[in-house]
């Protein structure tokens, strides 16, 4: 090979160059915080089902709520949970709630980099300062 | 070996124009007007209308603006001022002449023919705008006949704006968010690129309310009611009074009706005597 040292050094410095954010992240960032969400600040202790299927399929449900509400009329949905009845409604049953969407959608989504487009055309309640 | 060839090349030649056939038969089948348009509309379930009594917003002008108000502000109606293009209506008035130019009243005095008409989407029972909709994005209800609107399914391809024939149908140019002052949580916005229209209110019907510009009225100057019960005010209205549509040659059959029979328009109609006709009738 000619010109080997300078082609090995080259290589070298490219990978060390190419890695360097991994390295700088690995020496200088904090281990990142998981989201702290607040909680219902109204006494409610319980969501429509259980906090473990909430937390990994709310989006499913929103969904299907969305679909049912709108294209068949029908509002009320019964919980597998706990078997109440609750109104279909992100706005008036969701955010009753859990009534700041900074504190609480916001906390996960910007954490994990998603933006879904509810709040598109659906109005958030007004932040409490 | 020629003739094996030969014959299975027909065969399948035959075998393609018999699918294709069937398909094309099917398809259009599928796409035959599902009742007659100009025929006797269905008696059968819900048939949801509304009776507007023109004689009365004739009388005031203030009236029209007050259900407008009431719909724009329960709706999140976005409000670009005087600007047409980007204007989004749910519930409007356009000046009597115009609302019902194919009725052609020529020699109708001049303040009658600039009052302002009170118009919006009417229901049709046989909505053209619900057939163009390649996302099925507008659909008529089949339990009570609303035109219902999926604004998470419309891709803003504006096919129904074209289809209806009364301009009840606004499609959103620009974020109609930096036109609402204020916008109610109760009830969606709409974005950029998607098209609206008046759904009869169907979250407040479903809460056992009225439409919302029906609730602005006091003095049932909008009634809202099932055509197919009997016992309705709508029907009794009906029945009773001489009532026009807007375009009936179309054959949409409109769900909007307009009480225009009284010939005392311009003077003295008590309120309170709108259902309760004497026998006999206005003569005496």
């Amino acid at each position: 090979m000619y010109d080997a040292g300078k082609i090995i050094v080259g290589i070298v410095v490219f990978v060390a160059l190419a890695t360097s954010p991994l390295w700088f992240n690995a020496v200088t960032a904090e281990t990142p915080e998981a989201p702290k969400l607040q909680l219902p600040t109204n006494g409610s202790t319980e969501c429509v089902e259980s906090t473990e299927y909430m937390r990994a399929q709310h989006m499913d449900l929103l969904n299907q709520w969305r679909e049912t509400v709108v294209r068949t009329g029908q509002r009320d949905y019964v919980s597998t949970t706990s078997g109440k009845v609750y109104d279909m409604s992100l706005s008036r049953t969701c955010m009753n709630c859990h009534t700041s969407k900074t504190k609480f959608c916001d906390a996960c989504h910007t954490y994990m980099a998603v933006s879904p487009y509810c709040w598109d055309c659906h109005v958030e309640p007004k932040e409490a300062n | 070996m020629d003739g094996n060839r030969r014959d299975f090349l027909k065969l399948a030649g035959l075998t393609a124009l018999g699918a294709t056939g069937v398909t094309a038969v099917r398809a259009t089948a599928d796409n035959a007007p599902a009742a007659d348009p100009h025929g006797e509309p269905s008696t059968d379930g819900v048939r949801l209308a509304m009776v507007i009594d023109l004689r009365k917003f004739v009388k005031d002008d203030r009236l029209a603006k007050k259900c407008i108000e009431a719909c724009h502000v329960a709706h999140n109606v976005p409000d670009f001022g005087a600007d047409p293009k980007n204007e989004v209506k749910w519930i409007w008035t356009e000046p009597f002449e115009t609302a019902f130019h194919s009725q052609e009243f020529h020699f109708i005095r001049e303040d009658l023919k600039e009052k302002p008409t009170l118009l919006l989407c009417n229901h049709c029972d046989n909505p053209p705008c619900t057939r163009v909709c390649p996302t099925e994005a507008t659909w008529k209800r089949e339990s009570d006949g609303i035109v219902m609107m999926d604004w998470h399914r419309c891709i803003g391809c504006r096919y129904c704006v074209v289809a209806c024939p009364y301009g009840s149908r606004s499609f959103n140019w620009k974020d109609p968010r930096q036109a609402i002052d204020d916008p109610t949580t109760e009830y969606p916005t709409r974005m950029r690129g998607v098209v609206e229209k008046c759904t009869f209110c169907e979250e407040r019907l479903a809460r056992g309310q009225q439409p919302a510009c029906v609730e602005a009225c006091d003095n049932d100057e909008l009634v809202f009611g099932d055509l197919n019960d009997p016992s309705s005010k709508v029907r009794q209205l009906l029945t009773e009074r001489m009532a026009i549509r807007r375009k009936p040659g179309l054959g949409t059959q409109p769900e909007v009706y307009y009480i225009i029979d009284d010939p005392r328009t311009l003077q003295e109609v008590a309120p309170a005597a709108v259902v309760e006709v004497p026998e006999g009738g206005d003569d005496a």
